[in-house]
């Protein structure tokens, strides 16, 4: 109750006429900018188009498995876990040490059936780390504020956040690390197609990528939908007194949950490292952010939202530099941007039903 | 012997005093009722049992075994299930899901199917209805689903708290015939109602609490013979 007195009024007064104002101008401006792009100057060839929209998907998986774990954690305890893209980091960490090991033992490249072994046990590995790293941190960090006011977690997820980047540098060392592939999975190599005037490469990692993102996407929509552990999750997401009348232990439902969010930041992780090659101790910031920015474009708490707000995001930090006319560098404030207009013009997100003011 | 046992039960809400030194004994095969006014700490004393609230003193014991340390969850396992005031159903989940959560501890799955039969039978509404969100039910179907809900536990102690509310009177003889129903079949009932009328034609006991006290107990005809309780509770 004293949570509710002390929150802000949601009602964030924009004048009447500004909201539209910018409504208009941000329009107009696309509008112009993509005429000029598509048009005037005809900067990009269709094989251009298509190697941006090839990695904007790619990206838009990664961020979509990210952005489902801030929204499980969400709609379960309406706190953001402002942690969850360093428990990816270190799922990272997980599957880079473990390729190395293996890479020193020289399974990592024996035989085909070594390989994809290998990748195998590193996403394993990967996933296992995060699990336990985001359960400890719940246990830690969380779970002694239940009951406290909706910021009081929120500044501890911060400060959790950071201590996993620091704790990180301190172990692994600042500099920039490169996993090691094995050589099936060769980093910007892969099947290429021939599109207008251009070579367009898929790469193999990309389509690994992608495919491992919608297999878990899909893993987790049957677990929350068809599992006992599923329904008791949404039972406590809705009511954790009733939920608790029911026999269910809310504790350890809670836990799970941070362990399938920190399941699914370790397999992004491995992921991350697999694709883009360099991991170091603030990989997981950007893309947490990224992915957090994904949750709220598809309505936070909303698991087919975050899956749909990651992929959009993904293709619009892609695409829309090039679309715009923009420098790629703007590709996060692009991003960002999009979080800014989210909150001004539909702050419940793209699938959002009207659930943060009944549930608070 | 008692099947129930509250025994001096104390309990605060912050510094409100809202339970001051409860007793009531529950019999195995009765229907107890708990009456009184807003406030008078009915539904306090049924979240007491269940274990959703703590008490500061005083115990609550079933069946020789003492619940008042375990957490709600645990107590489930003991053989006691509520059916909560407002209902409290899962609003999202379909009307199935929400009867499967009533049976979340047990692992039997051939006896939870035939107790989602025996609610089906009770409550024919809910099977039409089975696959729909519990939010789109109607007042009278989601009080159905907490009771019934509730059933699916299988539970020896059934606490019911305010099924009555907001009911049209059909729909309320209704429910009070299928709590009849149960426990002839075998289930204790501890009844909270402010519906004074309907809870003496089912209960078999009463106690009437009034500011987190017993006011009054004894058989529900000395009850109604009572002269406080006529001018207070039934309107005569």
């Amino acid at each position: 109750m004293e949570a509710e007195a002390s929150r802000p009024k949601q009602s964030f007064n924009v004048g009447r006429w500004i909201r539209p104002l910018i409504g208009v101008v941000v329009l107009a401006f696309i509008l112009w900018r993509f005429w000029n792009v598509l048009f005037v100057q005809q900067v990009y060839g269709p094989d251009t188009w298509m190697r941006f929209a090839i990695s904007g998907i790619i990206l838009g998986g990664v961020y979509a498995v990210i952005a489902l774990g801030y929204t499980l954690v969400y709609g379960i305890l309406f706190m953001i876990n402002f942690a969850h893209g360093d428990v990816m980091m270190l799922g990272a960490f997980a599957g880079f040490f473990t390729l190395e090991a293996l890479r020193g033992t020289g399974l990592l490249n024996q035989s085909i059936f070594w390989s994809i072994l290998s990748v195998i046990i590193a996403f394993l590995v990967g996933m296992v780390a995060a699990t336990v790293i985001a359960v400890v941190l719940e246990r830690v960090a969380y779970r002694p504020l239940r009951g406290a006011p909706r910021l009081v977690p929120l500044i501890s997820a911060i400060g959790a956040s950071l201590f996993l980047e620091n704790a990180a540098q301190l172990v692994f060392g600042a500099q920039r690390q490169t996993y090691s592939n094995p050589t099936i999975i060769e980093r910007n190599v892969g099947w290429t197609f021939h599109i207008g005037e251009g070579d367009v490469l898929l790469t193999y990692t990309g389509v690994l990528t992608f495919v491992l993102s919608v297999l878990l996407m899909i893993g987790l929509a049957l677990l929350v939908q068809r599992t006992k552990m599923g329904k008791a999750m949404r039972a406590v997401a809705e009511d954790k007194q009733t939920a608790a009348l029911m026999g269910i232990d809310v504790d350890q439902v809670i836990s799970t949950t941070f362990a399938i969010s920190g399941a699914l930041a370790g397999a992004a992780g491995v992921m991350w490292g697999l694709h883009m090659g360099i991991i170091y101790h603030f990989v997981g910031f950007l893309p947490g952010l990224k992915a957090f920015t994904a949750a709220v474009l598809g309505g936070i708490g909303n698991i087919p939202g975050a899956m749909m707000g990651g992929l959009t995001l993904g293709i619009f930090e892609a695409l829309g530099p090039a679309v715009l006319g923009m420098p790629f560098q703007l590709k996060d404030v692009l991003a960002f941007s999009i979080l800014v207009l989210v909150l001004i013009f539909r702050p419940t997100g793209l699938l959002g039903e009207v659930l943060s003011e009944k549930k608070a | 012997m008692a099947m129930l046992e509250v025994r001096n039960v104390h309990t605060y809400y912050g510094n409100i005093h809202a339970l001051k030194g409860i007793s009531i004994n529950v019999d195995e095969g009765e229907i107890v009722t708990l009456i009184g006014a807003n406030g008078a700490g009915k539904s306090t004393t049924l979240n007491a049992i269940c274990g959703l609230v703590k008490p500061r003193s005083g115990e609550i014991v079933l069946e020789n075994e003492a619940i008042h340390r375990l957490p709600a969850h645990e107590v489930v396992s003991k053989g006691v299930a509520q059916s909560p005031e407002g209902r409290r159903i899962f609003g999202r989940l379909t009307v199935q899901e929400n009867l499967e959560m009533g049976a979340f501890r047990r692992a039997d799955a051939g006896a939870i199917q035939e107790d989602m039969r025996r609610v089906f039978d009770l409550f024919p509404r809910l099977e039409e209805r089975r696959k729909q969100v519990g939010g789109t039910l109607s007042g009278g179907e989601q009080q159905m689903l907490a009771i019934g809900r509730a059933m699916m536990a299988r539970p020896r102690l059934l606490l019911l708290d305010e099924p009555s509310m907001g009911l049209a009177p059909l729909l309320v003889e209704d429910i009070f015939r299928v709590v009849r129903q149960l426990n002839e079949q075998g289930t204790t009932i501890l009844l909270v109602e402010q519906n004074a009328l309907m809870a003496f034609s089912v209960a078999h006991r009463g106690y009437v609490l009034e500011t987190g006290r017993v006011v009054l107990e004894g058989t529900v005809d000395e009850l109604r013979e009572n002269p406080e309780v006529q001018k207070a509770y039934l309107g005569g």
